[in-house]
This record gives C-alpha cells, structure tokens and sequence, in this order.
C-alpha cells in the first residue's frame, strides 16, 4: 500500500511539497530565532547589551546568580515576591467575575442584560489609557499610592474591571446545551447548584482557562503598573523591574541578568500558555459562532 | 402608602409587609440626605468654579502671625463633584426601583396573592435572581474603576488643566477651546494630531489585514493534507506567544539598535557597511514596526482561524476543483469570503486593538523618531500619544481630547464595518 501511494505522487507535487516545508523551515527560524537568543544572551559571559559578535563568546550562569541575590540595586526577588501575591489574590478576584458575569449573561434572561453588554461594548471602545489615568487620581484620594498600599491598589486596578471580559467564557458556556439546565432544574435543582454543580464542571476547560490568563495578567502589565507605581521602588513588579534594566543607567551592568529574568518569567508563563491554547481555540471559535 | 414612599422611601414596602427591605432602603435614604448636606452640598457647589483660592499666607487677627492657609485643588474638586453627580444618580435610581417595586407588591396585595418574605427574597438571590448575586461585584468594579474615571477624565477635557500657563493646581471650565485647538489644522497641536491620526490609521488597517491574511495562509499551509509535522510547525510559531509580549517587544528593539545584534550580524556577513536606520528614520521605523508586528501577530490569527478553517463546507472546495481552480483563485472566491463572512466581528475587535496597541508602539520606537518642538513622534499613535500628554507632559486636558477623539474615531469605525457586513446583513448567507 505504502508504495503504491508514493508512486502516485508526481514529480511536480513533490517539489511543491519540498517548497512548502523549506518555506515552513526558514519562517520557523525567523519566529524562533528572537527567542532562542534570548535564552543565549542570558548565559552569555560578557556584559553589555551590545556586543561584536552575534553568538556570545563565553557562558557562564552568573546572571541568574546576580538576578537573585543582588537586591541592593533592582531586587528582583522583592519583585517577584510582589508579583506572584498580586498575581493570586487578583487570579482569584477576576477569575469569579468574569465567570459570574459570563455565566449570567449566557444562561440568565434579565432586563439588564441587553444593556449590559451595550455598555461593555462600548466601553471597550476608550482606550484603556483613559480611565487609568483617573484611575491614578482615585487612587490617590483612596491613599492607595504610596508605600506597601500601591499593591492593594494594583491588585484594585488589575481585577476591578474584569467583568468587562466575559466574551470568551460566554461563548463557551453558549455552547453548552440549555437542556441539561432544564432537567436539573426539573429536578428541583437550584439556578445557584445549577452554576456551581452542572456548568462549572462542564465548562472546565474554560475554568482553567480563565484563571490562567487572569494569574498571568499581573506577570505581563507593564503600563498599568508603571503609572500607578511610578517611584515606589520596593513595590515594582516583575515587568517594570525587568523594563528598568533596560533604561540608559541599567542598560551595560543588568542587560544579561534582563535575558535571565525575561527566562525566568517566561518558561511557567510558556508552559501554561501551550498547555491551555486549545482552551483558548475552543472559546474562540464557540464565541465566534454566537 | 406607595405615594408616601415617593417622599420616605421604602415606607410603602414596610407597610406592605417587607419590613427589613424597606428599612434598609430608608437607611439608603437618610445617609444620602446626610451626604448632601454634609460634604455633598459643598461638593456641588465647588463644581461650577472648580475653586479658585490659590492659598497662601494669610493674616490672623487673633494669633497675631501669618498662618499659612491651603488653596483650592481643583483636580480633587473635579473628582468629588463627579463623584457626588454619580452618588445623586443612583439616589435617583434607587428612588425609582422602590416605587416600581411598592406599587408591584401594592398590587399584588390588591390581587390577593402572597408577598414574599424575607427568607423567600434571599432564597431567590441564588435562584430565579442568581444573576443580582453574581453581577453586583463585578458592577460596581466597572462603575467605580471604568466608569466614574472614564467620566472624570472625559470632564477634564472641557478645562484648563494642564502644564501650561501653570493650570495644574488652580483651573476652569475651558468649553470647547480644547477641541478647537486639536481640529485645527495650522495651528501646532492641530498639525500633529492630523499627522498621528493618518499614521494610526495607516497603522491599523495593515497590521490587521495583514495580519489576518498571512496567518490564513500560513494556517492554510500548515494544514494541507501534504504536509508534514503539522503540530511541530504549529509549536514553533505559537512559541512567540507564550513568551510575554513585553520582553519580546523590548529584545527586538535592542536587537535592532544601531549596535544591535541584527545590524552586527549584518555587518559581519559583509552584507551593508553601515547600520540600518531601523529607528531612527521615520519611514524605517514605520516598516519596521509593521513587519515586527507581523510576528507577533500572525500567530496569534493562525490560532484563531486553525478551528474556522476546518469549519468550510468541504463540497464548496470539491465545486471549485471540478471547475478547474486553481489554489490562489480557491483563496481568493472560496476561503477569503468565507473567513470574512464568519470572522467579522473578530475583525472588528482586532481592528479597535491595534488602534489602541499601546505596547507594540511604545516599547518598539517609542513613537519616536520625535522632531524638536512635537510632542508626538513620528510613530506615535493616539494611545501612546494620550499615553504621553499625560503621564510624561501634563497637558491632561489635550490629553483627555485625544482620549474622546480615539473613542468617536473607533465607533465611527466599528459602526460602519459592522452595518456593511455580511453577517449582519445576510446572517444565513453561507449556511
């Protein structure tokens, strides 16, 4: 069988097929390429980020050594530690939000509704700059911007708003069938039961979904943070520790220990990513749908 | 009873047996009558002048010193006097869902039927009314963090607030001067703004479309029957995703420095003998954003379309092979109108993004190259250049105008597509 098959293709399918596999190959390269020096950069021995030589000329594990133990000038274990706390509390915050508020809005029929989604629409039509900088001023008269307060406040800016992001969660949920609700609630279920029991259970995948992306929005804002933070060193997460080592008086000492800690954050973040795309793919494609 | 409650709220759902819900909304009435006639009132007052007591040394009578007495801040003004707008309209809100919900229970008393209790209210909020219990919370997060500072930053573009002429502490209602100011097209700030809009613009349409069209045909690829390792292509391109955007972002920016690494790999190779102007000439760092943002983007749509594509009625393709197509022509008649049919309001949504992409932008260029004398550079795009009127420059009231301007821009946008497109003209066109 095998043979036969192979005699059938034609010279002319052949090449096309070695043409698409060649372009495959060197738009791989292209894609991975930013990535993979990366990774090289951060164990490379000499400082600096600019250097004679494309590949590094020595290796060496001396920035991910300076990365967590040099805390006198970027302490990057504070930042760490000041992300991961504001990553949990907000995962958990924006994760019940955005489902209560899909959950209600695929399954509930209200007079609200209609309005609600109108108004997420629309809102989402500002750019999100516009609210955050009276954001920073609301902040401010809450007392929420100086000293160990600007992470409570983070916490405040990163999860308040997320019920406006319930697009995906409802497409997915919409996909469930209503007549498993129906026979649950004939069978004298509660709509709360409903929620808590039957469709959170089905609906796992986008579960897990929503609370991955809500733990690693903390990780990856760096806007957000910068404006509310602004001078509160000690407070700074991970994403404008690793912006400020790139700034004019950082750039020649820490430009190696920012390849490291880009690694560091990045591999969990990485891992999660490719194990929830497909997550991801089917949320789009149910909300897509309608 | 129920027209009593127009005056003490909640005194008709007492009276009609739902004792605890009508006091609580008598409660709600007397703290806002204390509100307005404490800080309220003044709030209110306040609004109109945005205060104009600049501070100062002041002589005092009694102690025989000059005491040193704080001045107005109008900023705070603003804020509280919106503030107190907001807290009069849910006072109004409340007033109206209290009567509405006397006179129901008025009726239904009249009719004879039960009233519910206490128990049998709260034993709802998690069934018939589940949607009240999960929404509050997430409500009012958007109306007090979305909400009241979108209308805060939105009032502030009718006034002088801004670094010039030393309105940061003390300023006043500006009208519409603002506006005047962006729309003109001599004037300084009225020419950037032209030459930021037509670069968003410009900006926006191919980073979307070129975006959209290359990752459908690198999926397309990926996907033919012929081809080999599907997943490992697919793991490749989706790798870049993973990795937060911001630190790709800033590695390509250090990369394409100068004395960057593509530049000394270019160099090397003998290919050029001086470094590519890759930001600091205009026209380069346009290309070159856009090019830059074909990585990030393409595997982003090749995600998203990847489950569409398989979704194509098979029989449409098999038509167009017996007629002879070939495949750029099954492209172009078969899939592009079939993606844009189903994929409109993707479109749309990533059409808004990217004019609002902030990060692309600012960690690329900066928005930079920036002549002498502008406040935006030369790629800068609306957002980013809000982003610096306000949190770099202080100009908040410019600041805020450009906000609005984004918004009316973007609903124009939004409204037009969304109107002309098949799937809301025609929704069983390709059914």
């Amino acid at each position: 069988m095998e043979d036969i098959k192979k005699n059938r293709i034609s010279p002319q399918k052949q090449l096309v097929n070695f043409l698409v596999h060649l372009l495959l190959a060197v738009l791989s390269f292209v894609w991975v390429l930013p990535i993979f020096w990366i990774v090289l950069t951060s164990f490379r021995a000499e400082k600096g980020a600019y250097t004679n030589t494309f590949l590094p000329q020595g290796y060496t594990l001396d920035n991910y050594i300076k990365l967590f133990t040099d805390r006198n000038v970027l302490n990057f274990p504070k930042m760490f530690t000041n992300t991961l706390i504001i990553a949990i509390i907000c995962c958990i915050f924006s994760t019940f939000f955005v489902l209560s508020v899909a959950y209600s809005l695929s399954r509930m029929r209200f007079g609200f509704r209609k309005t609600y989604m109108n108004i997420a629409m629309i809102l989402g039509l500002f750019p999100g700059f516009m609210a955050m900088v009276a954001q920073y001023f609301i902040l401010k008269s809450m007392g929420l911007t100086e000293g160990s307060a600007v992470r409570l406040g983070l916490i405040i800016v990163y999860s308040a708003c997320t019920g406006l992001g319930f697009q995906i969660a409802k497409g997915y949920f919409d996909t469930i069938p209503k007549s498993i609700d129906e026979a649950a609630v004939i069978d004298g279920a509660t709509q709360w039961q409903v929620f808590t029991q039957i469709t959170m259970p089905l609906a796992k995948p986008i579960v897990i979904y929503t609370v991955m992306t809500s733990f690693i929005a903390p990780w990856v804002d760096f806007v957000f943070a910068k404006v509310i933070c602004r001078a509160n060193a000690d407070q700074f997460t991970v994403a404008i520790g690793l912006w400020n080592m790139l700034q004019k008086e950082y750039l020649y000492q820490w430009y190696t220990c920012f390849a490291a800690g880009a690694v560091v954050i990045s591999v969990p973040i990485a891992i999660l990513f490719i194990y929830m795309q497909r997550f991801y793919v089917e949320g789009m494609s149910g909300a897509v749908k309608g | 009873m129920t027209r009593l409650s127009a005056l003490l709220m909640g005194v008709g759902i007492i009276g009609h047996g739902q004792i605890v819900k009508g006091l609580l909304i008598l409660l709600c009435e007397v703290a806002f009558i204390i509100y307005m006639i404490g800080p309220g009132a003044a709030n209110l007052a306040m609004l109109p002048s945005l205060g104009d007591n600049p501070g100062g040394e002041v002589w005092n009578e009694a102690k025989q010193v000059y005491e040193y007495m704080e001045g107005d801040n109008s900023q705070i003004l603003l804020l509280s006097g919106v503030i107190t707008c907001f807290v009069i309209a849910a006072f109004i809100a409340l007033w109206v869902l209290q009567m509405r919900h006397s006179y129901r229970l008025q009726v239904e008393k009249e009719e004879g039927r039960h009233v519910p209790t206490l128990v049998e209210d709260i034993r709802s909020l998690f069934d018939s009314n589940l949607h009240i219990t999960l929404m509050t919370l997430p409500c009012i997060g958007i109306l007090v963090f979305n909400i009241v500072p979108l209308v805060y930053m939105i009032s502030m573009a009718f006034t002088t607030y801004s670094k010039e002429d030393e309105h940061l502490i003390l300023f006043d209602w500006d009208g519409l001067n603002q506006f005047a100011r962006v729309l003109n097209l001599n004037g300084n700030i009225g020419r950037q703004f032209w030459q930021v809009l037509r670069w968003t613009i410009v900006w926006a349409i191919f980073a979307t479309f070129l975006n959209y069209i290359l990752g459908m045909v690198l999926a397309l690829i990926i996907n033919r029957k012929d081809t080999k390792w599907k997943g490992f292509w697919r793991f490749c391109f989706v790798l870049s995703i993973a990795v937060p955007q911001f630190v790709t972002l800033m590695i390509m920016n250090i990369m394409l420095q100068p004395s960057g690494a593509i530049n000394v790999l270019l160099q090397n190779l003998g290919l050029i003998s001086n470094p590519l102007p890759f930001w600091t000439n205009a026209n380069w760092a346009k290309v070159t954003i856009i090019v830059i943002n074909l990585w990030v983007g393409i595997p982003y749509t090749l995600l998203q379309v990847t489950g569409i594509l398989q979704n194509i009625p098979v029989e449409l393709y098999e038509a167009a092979r017996m007629d002879g197509a070939g495949p750029v022509k099954i492209f172009f008649s078969i899939t592009l109108p079939y993606m844009l049919f189903v994929t409109t309001p993707y479109l749309i949504s990533s059409f808004v993004g990217n004019i609002n992409n902030f990060n692309v932008i600012y960690l690329l260029s900066g928005g930079g190259p920036t002549y002498v004398g502008d406040t935006a550079g030369q790629t800068d795009l609306l957002v980013t250049w809000l982003y610096k009127l306000t949190v770099d420059q202080q100009y908040y009231n410019l600041g805020a105008v450009i906000g609005i301007m984004t918004f009316v821009i973007l609903t124009v946008v939004t409204l037009i597509t969304y109107r002309n497109s098949g799937s809301y003209k025609n929704e069983e066109a390709f059914m």
